[in-house]
């Protein structure tokens, strides 16, 4: 079994397009929620929900990274996609090091290329209109999965795996399993996702889960989640590899878990994520009295950081109240199918600077819930082992375990 | 039993898919096994019948068919009284 650390990073994210932007708004708390702007296919570009701010990636242009002939024939989810793999990989020297046969591609994406669909049913529906030949390649969910191997000519296992808001954590575990079964030397893994259409931001308006205006993870009075949009890649190879050309590494992943709580279809059930929690504790041979930070899921509604912080309780028992955690929901929203990269990234970052970040514009955390959450500012401290959860819509949950590289 | 209450009974009853004869307007959501799933769908139906808007802090209240009545009754009747015009000093 190979020990499996990360050596690139890429990201195209509401709170920078770069990680050195991410990682900057991520320490000093500068959220990328802001008013949603208006909406493609919209009579006037006011999507008519209750609900008035997103986690939108703005200043993104396709154009200046890929060929109009690939733009034409992706949504914006996979132009995400193609431009935050490049990064990682560039800076992980990816395809100089590995054969293409012998890197996997794992990827989170639940909602592929929505907004391309929804205009061509718009289109049909109104006026009877023919489909644009490439509607089939732009909307299906692996489309990002297919775009990434083509761009950096990889040649192995390629996925996409749709598990609502755990899929990328998803994807990160099984890409782990991967590198650290041999099957593969080295792998991207990490997931896009850009839903943000008009029936996609009508749909979750009828489920009356959204904030009015932000979420706000934990707090006394959250009223809700944040939806958003946007990508984060990790690259993953061996560490013998990594240690042969002396490459720079950014954390080592230690361990996966995964349950299903078998419960609801929306209803998170704390049973459901201790088990996952677990799990990953077990698959790194720790125990959980070594974990130093949560990355918790943390959406900001009242069932899920009631019933996570429930979960937190039922697997470190006492120490439940003193463990940092925080929700990084708070600066990037719920991009669903991306949002476990995302928070993979914040974990691995946080580790590396031994800086925990704060729970964004969180005030009041609801001490009812007796956990320890990181508000105001980001604390200093330097655990060695973190926890990233990611529990989603249909009792799926997924936790990996990051190690510090020291 | 009034025409509001019997709509209703049909739209609880057609999303629990039970008999609209089981439902009285004294029956709880409980009894019902009516979760927080069913009651934003049910919500969702009342307000399409209804042409209503129940805003979301109003749901946690509802614990009996009669609530979703009232409430209904209430709606509507806010919606056929004209707005007061504020008096200009």
């Amino acid at each position: 079994m190979n020990r499996v650390v990360i050596t690139g990073l890429g990201c195209i994210t509401p709170i920078g397009s770069s990680v050195s932007a991410f990682r900057e708004a991520l320490f000093s708390g500068t959220t990328g929620i802001a008013p949603i702007a208006a909406v493609p296919d919209t009579p006037d570009g006011d999507p008519g929900v209750r609900y008035t701010q997103a986690a939108q990636v703005s200043d993104f242009d396709p154009a200046q990274h890929l060929d109009s002939g690939i733009i034409t024939a992706t949504n914006r989810n996979t132009h995400f996609a193609i431009v935050a793999a490049r990064q990682a990989a560039q800076q992980a020297e990816l395809m100089k090091h590995h054969a293409p046969g012998d890197i996997a591609i794992m990827m989170g994406c639940a909602c592929g290329g929505r907004s391309s669909e929804e205009h061509e049913v718009k289109g049909l529906y109104t006026r009877n209109a023919r489909a644009h030949p490439l509607t089939i390649v732009r909307t299906m969910s692996s489309a990002g999965a297919s775009n990434i191997s083509i761009d950096l000519k990889i040649t192995g296992p390629t996925l996409d795996i749709s598990t609502a808001c755990a899929s990328a954590t998803h994807a990160i575990g099984l890409a782990f399993h991967m590198v650290r079964s041999g099957m593969s030397t080295a792998a991207i893994a990490g997931g896009h996702e850009a839903p943000l259409s008009w029936g996609f931001y009508r749909a979750w308006d009828s489920m009356r889960v959204v904030s009015p205006t932000r979420c706000r993870p934990f707090a006394a009075d959250r009223d809700g989640m944040t939806l958003g949009e946007g990508a984060a890649m990790l690259v993953l190879e061996t560490l013998e590899s990594a240690l042969a050309r002396n490459a720079p590494i950014f954390g080592e992943i230690v361990g996966f878990g995964m349950s299903a709580d078998a419960n609801h279809i929306t209803q998170p059930q704390a049973e459901g994520a201790a088990a996952a929690m677990r799990k990953a504790l077990a698959d790194a041979s720790a125990s959980p009295e070594d974990v130093g930070y949560i990355n918790a899921h943390g959406t900001g509604t009242q069932a899920n950081d009631a019933t996570e912080a429930k979960a937190i309780h039922q697997v470190f028992g006492a120490r439940a109240a003193h463990i940092p955690i925080s929700a990084t929901k708070a600066l990037h929203g719920h991009s669903i199918g991306a949002s476990g990269a995302l928070e993979a990234l914040a974990t691995l970052l946080a580790l590396k600077e031994g800086r925990l970040p704060q729970t964004a514009g969180v005030t009041n955390p609801d001490t009812s819930l007796n956990v320890d959450v990181i508000i105001n500012e980001p604390r200093p401290a330097g655990p060695t082992l973190a926890l990233s959860n990611s529990l989603a819509f249909g009792g799926l949950n997924a936790v990996i375990a990051l190690r510090t590289w020291q | 039993m009034d025409d509001t209450t019997q709509r209703c009974i049909a739209i609880i009853a057609k999303a629990k898919n039970i008999p609209t004869d089981t439902i009285t307007p004294d029956t709880t959501f409980e009894e019902l096994n009516i979760d927080s799933l069913d009651k934003i769908n049910i919500s969702f139906e009342v307000e399409e019948a209804f042409d209503i808007a129940i805003p979301d802090e109003s749901l946690g209240s509802l614990k009996t068919v009669g609530d979703v009545v009232r409430g209904v009754d209430q709606l509507v009747a806010a919606k056929k009284t004209p707005p007061a015009t504020a008096a200009t000093p």
